[in-house]
């Protein structure tokens, strides 16, 4: 909504400058996005005539204009425009003058031709094209024949004027119209609201008999008044109807069109015009539209009708969409000579669906979706009615139909004062809060349970006592109420257990050299396919989004590796070939009947290329025991022991020989491994992927509990190392089980050290190499005793794996 | 024997000066004061001496052995010292190389904005809540005052999944659901950090990202303490020297309802690109839990009174940060995640 200080200056007595009052509107409700100042920046632009148009001897598309602006000399200008006459009064730019675009007017020669100055476009004024006539959107402005010459621009065209910028909340319709933003301004600042006349000189014969208003659909439609006006002569509107209708961003067309924007304007109340000559029998039926039936509207466009929908219609069928846009063959255009004036009150919640549907948002519409003052339909017809009068464009007729089934009653709120300090922590007495309420034409009486308030029509979105509360305290003025900090016992903030493994597992991933990512929750069915998910996978049993902004954000995530792999193939683009990134997020898994799915949270990582290279340290590759190790190390800082790892070959993404899978006890706590070459190659990634995926939740459920502190050891360990030779097929964990299991209770660390095939050992084998520590909590050790434990366990690894032992 | 000791001391002193090695050193001590030594040796030889003249040698042996002792000493300690030098000047390195690569990591940006923000209002005394990202109806909407055609669920374009199913706008659905859990008990104080949803995407807007929702219930909660508490906040997290401002605004959940506005940390509130030169920057809305909101969710609203608020993750991290295109923080572009 765009406000003229100029025009509400008709309204009410603004004591302040505009920007003071955008401060002071913004601080009570009504927020303003910004204070544009036109004319700022233009000089010595005049009014002038052109005297003669001379053909540029020299080009063919300029012409030679005389001009004069009042004073002795005639000036001679060369100019491009091709929409002026001789005789024209028009915005002249005389030598030294600035532009809107900061652009300056200087003595040139065009072609050879001098040119003392410029004849101006409203674009070059700073006008926006949208707002002119259609014939002058991109040539000189003409300005009305009877223009006195010599005038500073600005005054004549209303560039002496700033416009506020509103950026209205969806409550407060009564805001859409310019009596509406001078009642808060006049309450702002204790001045007297003036409203527009509204009394008509009705010359015309009466409207009885002529005029029929039937309204079927008495929900969507709570009032139709309607208003005849004759013998129309359709002319463009006066220069001052035109000009506050482009300060409010209207282009004016022709009087009966500007007079029904400006009231719109002025009182927020839409109205139409129709060509009364075209409807059938002066009759106006209101009702839905048949299913499928079909209206032209104004700008040409067949529009296709549904039950929902709520039109105008004549007998012969529907003349417009009640509230969004009129009808093509009852438009008024220059030929008509009667007018039947609609003034109506839609229903909000029909208009906005109806707007939607059909893509159509207009300024009326947009009125009727926050919902008008149903009070005002009337004033509003006889506003249009008095300036048709008088601009002398027709004459009206006598009398208005008014068609208002049941009619407004108005709301009565009980407030309490005392609940004010209550809710808003600071105390207005009745007397400040029957003087707010009054000055918003409140209707206000004391009794013993407080005030009553009666709700004014333009108000349709206050109903409850704590709406009136907010009336108050924002014109009060929220900077007022005293700064306090909550009365009451003491309350404990904290992180639930989850939540602080959750920062603990960030903090430790980071620390282990993995960054943050976060990826998008909805994906693209396409992804299953490049991360080789079975056609039959539960998976692909995605929620789907009934209105995504695209394909690639479709569905709902059901597994991180994709988004991972993408954010490493965005990556490798970029030629960041090495990185190592994680996600804790959420997949979310369908639950058949349920109402709502199951959202699960997955930490998630991947990484690729290698661990960072320096002068005294080699880079690691990141394979399958990088990724394993940070897993252990993670799942050691959050306290879990007691799980182990197999090898898993199920899950198609991941390497079958490279991939294993994480439980603890019966519970799957996740997967690790090689992503699969043909994954890989599906995401286009440069070399080798290891990722894993690990259920947060059993993890969370898993995790210790801060630990309870255990005796430092009181006598010193013994280590020995071991090596033994076994076949390659023997997983290492259970000849870890096995060395374990026969060093007992003393055996208090086991640490694979090394693992050799090669030259020295026989094709088939390793050789593996551990370090054992043996102990005991209540004496010192022997070497004896350890030599004996060393004996058993390679005793025992010998009848187990036929392992040779070597030294 | 007089002089025999003498020379031999001599001999000794002048070997001593000699020595370099701290092995020649235990040699010396060996030969001469050891069992079998050499000054052992002259002692043994005293019973061939004259009472009168045993003390006088005795005392001189005595003394002879102290002072080749303290010589011995001292010159072990030289020549440790000068080994530990020569180690010293042998192990000189370079110290302006490189030290040894670790592979740092990080957190998201929005993790640790989150956090901070987690954290003041932890100390404040609210706990942090969470809820379902996938929603129904009734709680992002229907108990929030916002029933079927209310023109403000314009304001936020949804995503749906079903007819009563979607993808919360906001994170005051987590209000409802801990209102419906504590009623009718008191107080309540929570924050509810999330991800939320929206179809818009443009260098200003996400189509998903992330709020924090503050809610707090109790017998004698003000619109003052709400603004008491959002001032405390926008200290901590913007400095001591911030400013508060709080604009009448419009929220179906909240009544009164407000929009806050802090001066602008950029250019201290004289106006800047990041302000719009305006001096302030808009950073979250509130107000008090509508009494409708409260009824729904089983607390009686004659007899308690509460505040909420939510605020943008991501806009607290562009301003905290200052940076100009949200897709930024979604991209995961390890040249701008590395900059945290
Ligand atoms: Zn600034």
């Amino acid at each position: 909504m765009r406000v003229s200080y100029k025009w509400l200056k008709d309204y009410v007595d603004v004591t302040v400058s505009p920007g003071e009052l955008a401060d002071r509107l913004t601080l009570s409700g009504i927020a303003v996005e910004g204070v544009h100042e036109l004319g700022a920046g233009i000089e010595r632009v005049f009014t002038g005539k052109i005297l003669n148009i001379e053909p540029h001897p020299n080009a063919d598309r300029l012409t030679v204009c005389a001009v004069t602006t009042g004073g002795p000399e005639n000036l001679q200008i060369v100019t491009g425009a091709t929409n002026i006459r001789a005789g024209d009064v028009v915005p002249v730019a005389v030598e030294g003058a600035r532009l809107a675009a900061g652009l300056v007017i200087k003595k040139s020669k065009l072609r050879g031709v001098e040119s003392r100055g410029m004849l101006c476009s409203g674009q070059e004024l700073g006008l926006d094209p949208k707002t002119m006539p259609a014939d002058q959107a991109h040539g000189i402005m003409i300005l009305p024949p009877e223009t006195p010459l010599g005038l500073d621009i600005k005054p004549v065209i209303g560039l002496d004027d700033a416009i506020l910028e509103l950026d209205l909340t969806p409550n407060r319709g009564d805001a859409m119209s310019m009596v509406g933003v001078a009642r808060e301004v006049a309450a702002l600042l204790g001045q007297k609201l003036r409203l527009p006349d509204i009394d008509v000189d009705e010359t015309g014969d009466g409207i009885e008999g002529r005029v029929k208003i039937d309204i079927k659909d008495t929900e969507l439609c709570r009032r139709y008044v309607a208003k005849l006006f004759t013998g129309i002569k359709v002319g463009p509107s006066p220069g001052w109807m035109q000009e506050r209708l482009r300060a409010a961003g209207v282009r004016p067309i022709s009087n009966i069109v500007d007079i029904t924007n400006y009231v719109m304007m002025e009182l927020g109340q839409p109205l139409h015009a129709f060509d009364y000559d075209t409807l059938k029998d002066g009759r106006i039926i209101v009702r839905r539209a048949g299913e499928g039936e079909v209206l032209v509207s104004l700008d040409g466009v067949e529009r296709r009708l549904n039950g929902d929908m709520l039109v105008i219609a004549d007998p012969g069928g529907p003349v417009a969409v009640a509230g969004v846009m009129g009808g093509l063959a009852t438009e008024v255009t220059e030929n008509t000579r009667n007018v039947l004036l609609e003034s109506a009150w839609f229903n909000p919640i029909s208009i906005r669906k109806t707007s939607r549907v059909l893509g159509l948002r207009s300024e009326s519409s947009s009125r009727f979706e926050k919902g008008i003052d149903l009070t005002g339909c009337l004033r509003a017809a006889r506003r249009a009615a008095s300036l048709l009068a008088e601009m002398g464009a027709g004459q009206v007729a006598s009398g208005a139909v008014d068609n208002y089934p049941a009619p407004h009653v108005p709301k009565t709120i009980i407030l309490r004062p005392d609940r004010i300090e209550h809710l808003v922590g600071t105390a207005v007495d009745s007397d400040a809060c029957r003087e707010i309420l009054t000055a918003l034409e409140f209707g206000v009486q004391k009794n013993h349970q407080g005030l009553m308030v009666t709700v004014p029509g333009h108000r349709p979105d206050v109903s409850l006592e704590v709406d009136l509360i907010e009336e108050v305290a924002r014109m009060h003025g929220y900077d007022r109420v005293p700064t306090t900090l909550p009365y009451g016992p003491t309350t404990q903030g904290a992180r639930t257990r989850e939540q602080s493994l959750a920062m603990k597992v960030k903090d430790t991933m980071a620390s282990l050299g993995f960054r943050e990512v976060i990826t998008y929750s909805f994906t693209s069915q396409e992804v299953f396919n490049k991360v080789n998910l079975a056609p039959e996978s539960p998976l692909r049993n995605v929620l789907a989004l009934q209105n995504p902004l695209s394909e690639e954000h479709s569905v709902m995530r059901t597994v991180m590796l994709p988004g991972l792999l993408e954010v490493l193939r965005r990556n490798a683009n970029r030629r960041v070939t090495s990185l190592s990134i994680f996600e804790l997020g959420k997949v979310y898994l369908s639950r058949g009947d349920a109402p709502l799915p199951e959202e699960k949270q997955v930490l998630s990582a991947a990484a690729m290329g290698g661990t960072s290279r320096g002068w005294n340290k080699p880079s690691l590759e990141k394979d399958f025991y990088y990724m394993k190790g940070v897993l252990e190390s993670l799942l050691a800082q959050a306290g879990i022991s007691g799980t182990s790892f197999e090898p898993f070959k199920d899950d198609p993404s991941y390497h079958p020989g490279r991939a294993a899978r994480l439980t603890a006890g019966e519970q799957l706590l996740g997967v690790l491994g090689e992503v699969h070459p043909d994954v890989v190659e599906n995401y286009e990634l440069p070399g080798r992927v290891v990722a894993m995926e690990i259920d947060f939740g059993i993890m969370a459920s898993l995790a210790g509990k801060a630990g309870k502190y255990r005796q430092i050891p009181r006598f010193p360990g013994i280590e020995r190392d071991l090596a033994v030779v076994v076949e390659l097929q023997v997983p290492v964990r259970e000849i870890i089980g096995v060395v374990k299991k026969s060093g007992g209770n003393l055996l208090r660390r086991v640490e694979l050290f090394d693992v050799y095939q090669g030259e020295q050992v026989q094709q088939g084998f390793q050789s593996l190499a551990f370090s054992l520590t043996f102990r005991a909590e209540d004496r010192t050790l022997t070497d004896d005793e350890a030599a004996g434990l060393i004996n058993t366990i390679r005793e025992n690894l010998a009848k187990k794996f036929g392992a040779q032992l070597r030294s | 024997m007089q002089k025999q000791l003498r020379e031999m001391e001599a001999g000794i002193l002048e070997k001593l000066k000699s020595v370099s090695a701290m092995e020649e050193l235990n040699e010396i001590r060996v030969r001469f004061l050891g069992k079998k030594g050499e000054l052992t040796g002259v002692l043994r030889g005293m019973g061939a001496l004259s009472p009168e003249e045993r003390p006088v040698i005795g005392q001189l042996a005595n003394e002879v052995r102290a002072r080749v002792e303290s010589e011995l000493e001292k010159r072990l300690s030289e020549l440790k010292a000068m080994a530990r030098n020569a180690r010293l000047a042998r192990e000189n390195i370079d110290v302006t190389l490189p030290g040894t690569v670790f592979d740092t990591g990080g957190l998201h940006p929005l993790t640790t904005v989150s956090r901070q923000i987690e954290d003041i209002f932890i100390g404040l005394g609210f706990s942090v809540a969470e809820g379902p990202e996938i929603e129904l109806d009734y709680y992002n909407f229907e108990a929030l005052n916002l029933p079927k055609d209310h023109p403000a669920r314009d304001m936020q374009d949804t995503f749906f999944i079903g007819p009563e199913v979607l993808l919360r706008t906001h994170t005051s659905p987590v209000q409802v659901r801990t209102m419906e859990r504590t009623a009718p008990g008191l107080p309540v104080k929570i924050i509810a950090p999330g991800k939320v949803y929206r179809r818009d995407d443009d260098a200003t807007h996400s189509p998903m990202f992330h709020q924090v929702e503050g809610l707090a219930i109790g017998s004698r909660i003000t619109f003052g303490d709400l603004k008491g508490v959002l001032q405390v906040f926008a200290r901590q997290m913007f400095g001591p020297e911030t400013k508060t401002k709080f604009r009448p605004s419009f929220f179906p959940f909240t009544e009164p309802s407000a929009e806050v506005d802090i001066s602008c940390g950029m250019c201290g509130g004289k106006g800047c690109r990041v302000c719009s030169h305006t001096g302030w920057l808009e950073i979250l809305g509130c107000g008090m839990v509508h009494p409708r909101v409260l009824e729904m969710s089983g607390y009686n609203p004659e007899e308690v009174t509460g505040f909420a608020f939510g605020m943008g993750v991501e806009r607290i991290a562009l301003l905290k940060y200052d940076i100009d295109d949200m897709r930024l923080l979604f991209d995961n572009d390890m040249r701008f995640l590395e900059q945290f």
